[in-house]
């Protein structure tokens, strides 16, 4: 009892938030690693806030690449013919 | 052509196979006009610059030993040609472009905890929110959006991460910056997006 509430105040919020990447990236040193998670246990709003960041990483891979237009394609392929019949020259 | 591997089209390309090399550019040419246009002031600079690298991977591609992915290989490749052209069309650097990355910028802003750097205004939620009821669509476009407006070096780390799905090995290759550097920069970027999402989405718990 004494204990979780000595790592409670171990870690506060303001420090907490400022780990979530070390964590996420599995950098953080074991006893951070711990604070970290003790702090997770009692502190449901860093709790949300670290399912946040996870759905933000989520979104964010869930983007697209945008299409190549016609005319650029085009001229790629005039780049790469002109590559091969002569060599790019500079 | 355009279901090969990396390494099957290059193979390809060697051999003189034309759609290769136009299956290739169209597989890679949205994330690299993004990380070109990171370096360069407007979107044509972007353009001749993406151009300007596959013109240096035509010339490159016998010396290109498959040691690194292609992905990354190509990527450094478009860095260096980047930066070139963004130190000729700004002539001048930005300050605190190319140093060393400060440690200040927050994750959140300090108002929102109280003297004792606990939750004064807590995360509003969103992610039930955005799960349930938004168009996919409109999502992507306010992310894209969010992540035009990071600062460029953020942006430059978020986009190969999160978006390219580079390794963090990878990405301090091809943007040359420390290990430490790249988390830092990705902690805030993605900080940020966080945040932007919760500002537009965020409902009081």
């Amino acid at each position: 009892m004494m204990r979780l509430r000595l790592w409670h105040r171990d870690l506060v919020c303001k420090q907490a938030v400022e780990l979530v990447t070390g964590y996420l990236e599995g950098t953080l040193s074991r006893s951070d690693r711990r604070r970290y998670e003790a702090h997770l246990a009692g502190c449901p709003h860093c709790t949300e806030y670290l399912a946040q960041m996870r759905k933000t990483i989520e979104l964010t891979g869930t983007l697209t690449p945008d299409d190549l237009t016609p005319q650029m394609q085009d001229d790629f392929i005039d780049l790469y013919r002109q590559w091969r019949a002569e060599g790019i020259s500079g | 052509v355009d279901s090969g591997s990396d390494a099957q089209l290059l193979t390809a390309l060697r051999a003189g196979d034309e759609r290769a090399f136009v299956a290739l550019v169209r597989r890679h040419h949205a994330p690299m006009l993004r990380l070109a246009s990171s370096f360069v002031p407007n979107v044509a600079v972007a353009e001749e610059v993406v151009q300007d690298t596959w013109v240096g991977v035509l010339r490159g591609i016998d010396r290109f030993e498959g040691r690194s992915s292609f992905r990354t290989w190509l990527f450094r490749i478009l860095v260096n040609r980047a930066r070139t052209a963004g130190a000729r069309e700004r002539r001048t650097i930005a300050v605190g472009d190319t140093g060393a990355v400060s440690d200040t910028e927050a994750a959140v802003a300090a108002s929102r905890f109280g003297g004792g750097g606990s939750w004064l205004s807590p995360p509003e939620r969103w992610v039930e929110e955005v799960d349930d009821r938004l168009e996919a669509g409109k999502l992507a476009g306010f992310l894209r959006t969010a992540i035009e407006d990071l600062p460029d070096r953020q942006r430059q780390v978020v986009t190969l991460r999160d978006i390219e799905g580079l390794s963090s090995e990878q990405v301090c290759s091809v943007l040359e910056i420390s290990e430490s550097n790249q988390r830092v920069l990705l902690h805030r970027g993605r900080s940020r997006l966080r945040q932007a999402l919760e500002t537009r989405f965020g409902r009081p718990s």
